[in-house]
């Protein structure tokens, strides 16, 4: 299998979806230039500025714009730039898209896909940093996906493209030059399903986006120092949720962690730690836990910004206060 | 380009479609306060000229949108009268079968895309109904109505910005009656018609007498035929009285109907007297109709909300 970064595991998704369909158009700012990060490069070239739409600095009205065109039979991928300003957009994601096919009865489907990134680690500071899944994810009629491998971005996108509803897939910038085996043609990935990345029996760390691969450290530090064998389960999709993975997790290790670079309150983590304590409370050994950002804005300052964000080492000690010290073999 | 203006037999149209809406806006404010109809309600009463006179000359694939005030371009568009009617009862024989409401109405069989309850929302969705067309190597159009209360929306001019930059067939169509929910349109801009508003666009343009349906008629017709070609986008400022509040019920005391700024009392007076009434008795009998089905249609499951949220993959 042909090894790739995540970034262009998106752009060759698109790519193909474009060829194998001529409804499928990409628009946002910057798109036929390639973007910030590269996520649309050379599509212009060789689908045309027609399909591949460079628009202004206009969120609302693009957002609005991918709708109609969704809804008169096109499949379009609309491109917010940074996760930050999809609050310029959210009236028409919210009262628009979300609500189309309920409100009308089913007679109108919006088969779009709004493609975003967020997260922090650039120095973007509190503007081009925040992690917004949350808000999102509390919109009836939207579907929320956030991949954390190539392979998944490459398969969920496919999945949105071809999805009949809308679809607001969330990117990480720091994920964007991660490398990973996708294959070609790219296999679409249901949404919906999660993915159990490392099998383990003592506890559960449910991770988002860029906390996979902090869950994956973690585990690996809990291993060594620890003889903690912990399982790592990544949702892969948020709306909808495979409760049912994370709850067979949880039940075969009694213990819970939930991981997510978002400020922890309000956070998406709350849901999952809510619906599992309501589906598996006789298997759990100890209270569920939660990693997730302070109750700040993202600081700008390069040592601020990395104590800022939650990582491996926030996961391992949640971890560690989860387990009796006698259970502790270091 | 110029469009012929409505003959004898069109005429009778038009008025046969004002006096529908008319009817059956009046008889909705009836059943609003009857407590039949539920939830907030927009008329139009005294805007009839306008939503005849461009809806009646597109077909059903050209995309129409509306905003909050929507009853009038749905029926204008197609929409049968008591599957409208259910819809604002709430009813499962509804448009969308009680899950929408008269803010939220929807017939797209007859290319009635929907009506909004977010001022001047449907614009941008309109623009890229108009976008699906071209791309698709249509001659359809796209057509949303809005009130002046929209045009000071950011997302208005970021429409008319892109619409104007992609020249694609999109008409914005404004009822401009002078008021913006309970304020007048002194109290918001500075900007006395809309039509001006949009001038540093180059957006082809014209104000006309709202409560003229010919006027509308010719005005539009031009436009239309000109967006079929492949023209756009254009706007049509209507200006034209509200002879209702801004929902039914509301405390604000607004202008009594005239024969100046009432469109069906300008309009009847081309026809022979009982022509006309004809015209009027044959609309009256489909409300009538239409009140008939609405209460007779039940009310929906209640496991209908949970099976709608998303459409089936």
């Amino acid at each position: 299998m042909p090894e790739t970064t995540y970034i262009r595991a998106i752009t060759s998704t698109l790519a193909a979806a474009m060829r194998a369909d001529e409804r499928v158009l990409v628009l946002g700012e910057d798109v036929a230039e390639g973007g910030p990060y590269t996520a649309t490069a050379g599509l212009a070239g060789e689908f045309g500025t027609a399909r591949v739409i460079d628009t202004p600095i206009s969120e609302a009205a693009i957002t609005g714009v991918a709708i109609g065109a969704a809804q008169s039979g096109m499949r379009p991928v609309l491109e917010i730039m940074f996760v930050d300003f999809v609050t310029l957009a959210l009236d028409q994601l919210v009262n628009g898209a979300a609500k189309a096919h309920f409100m009308s009865g089913g007679q109108l489907t919006v088969p779009m896909v709004l493609r975003t990134q967020g997260g922090a680690g650039h120095r973007g500071g509190a503007q081009h940093s925040q992690s917004l899944e949350s808000w999102l994810t509390h919109v009836p009629g939207l579907k929320v996906v956030m991949p954390s491998r190539p392979v998944d971005a490459a398969g969920l996108l496919a999945s949105a493209i071809a999805d009949p509803n809308p679809v607001v897939f969330i990117e990480s910038k720091t994920l964007y030059f991660r490398k990973g085996e996708v294959p070609d043609p790219v296999t679409p990935v249901p949404i919906g399903e999660a993915a159990v990345l490392r099998a383990g029996r003592d506890v559960t760390i449910v991770a988002l986006s860029r906390l996979v691969d902090e869950a994956l450290a973690a585990a690996d530090r809990l291993a060594a120092e620890d003889g903690v064998d912990a399982e790592v389960v990544d949702p892969r999709t948020l709306v909808p949720l495979d409760l049912v993975a994370i709850v067979a997790s949880v039940e075969k290790t009694g213990r819970l962690v939930v991981a997510h670079e978002a400020v922890e309150h309000g956070g998406f983590g709350a849901e999952i730690v809510a619906r599992v304590q309501a589906a598996a409370f006789d298997y759990l050994d100890a209270p569920a836990a939660r990693v997730g950002a302070p109750f700040a804005p993202v600081p700008f300052s390069a040592p601020l910004e990395d104590a800022y964000v939650p990582g491996a080492d926030e996961v391992v000690a949640a971890v560690r206060a989860l387990l009796p010290s006698s259970s502790r073999m270091a | 380009m110029t469009a012929s203006p409505p003959g004898r037999e069109q005429g009778l149209r038009l008025l046969a479609t004002m006096w529908r809406i008319r009817l059956f806006e009046e008889q909705v404010g009836l059943l609003t306060r009857a407590g039949e109809v539920d939830g907030l309600v927009h008329l139009s009463v005294g805007q009839e000229g306008v939503a005849a006179a461009v809806c009646s000359q597109l077909r059903d694939d050209d995309a129409v949108y509306s905003g909050h005030r929507a009853h009038g371009h749905a029926i204008a568009k197609g929409a049968p009268l008591g599957r409208l009617l259910a819809e604002l009862m709430g009813r499962d024989g509804g448009l969308c079968r009680g899950l929408g409401g008269s803010m939220h109405v929807v017939d797209v069989e007859h290319g009635f895309m929907g009506a909004t309850g977010v001022v001047g929302g449907n614009i941008p969705i309109a623009l890229g109904s108009a976008l699906a067309a071209r791309l698709r190597g249509l001659d359809s159009v796209a057509v949303v109505f809005f009130g002046d209360g929209a045009a000071q929306a950011g997302h208005f001019h970021e429409t008319v910005n892109l619409a104007s930059l992609w020249a694609l067939p999109l008409i914005l169509v404004c009822e401009n009656n002078g008021f913006a929910e309970f304020t007048p349109r002194s109290a918001h801009t500075n900007v006395e018609r809309v039509s001006d508003a949009v001038a540093p666009y180059d957006v082809e343009r014209e104000t006309v007498d709202g409560n003229d349906v010919v006027a509308v008629w010719d005005t539009f017709g031009r436009f239309l035929a000109s967006a079929r070609g492949g023209g756009g986008p254009f706007l049509l400022e209507c200006l034209t009285r509200r002879l209702r509040g801004h929902y039914e019920g509301d405390a604000t005391k607004y202008e009594r109907a005239s024969a100046e700024n009432d469109p069906i009392e300008r309009f009847r007076s081309r026809f022979d007297a009982d022509e006309a009434e004809a015209v009027r008795a044959g609309a009256e009998a489909e409300v009538e109709q239409a009140v008939r089905f609405a209460r007779g249609s039940p009310y929906p499951d209640p496991g209908l909300f949970a099976a709608m949220v998303y459409a089936d993959a």
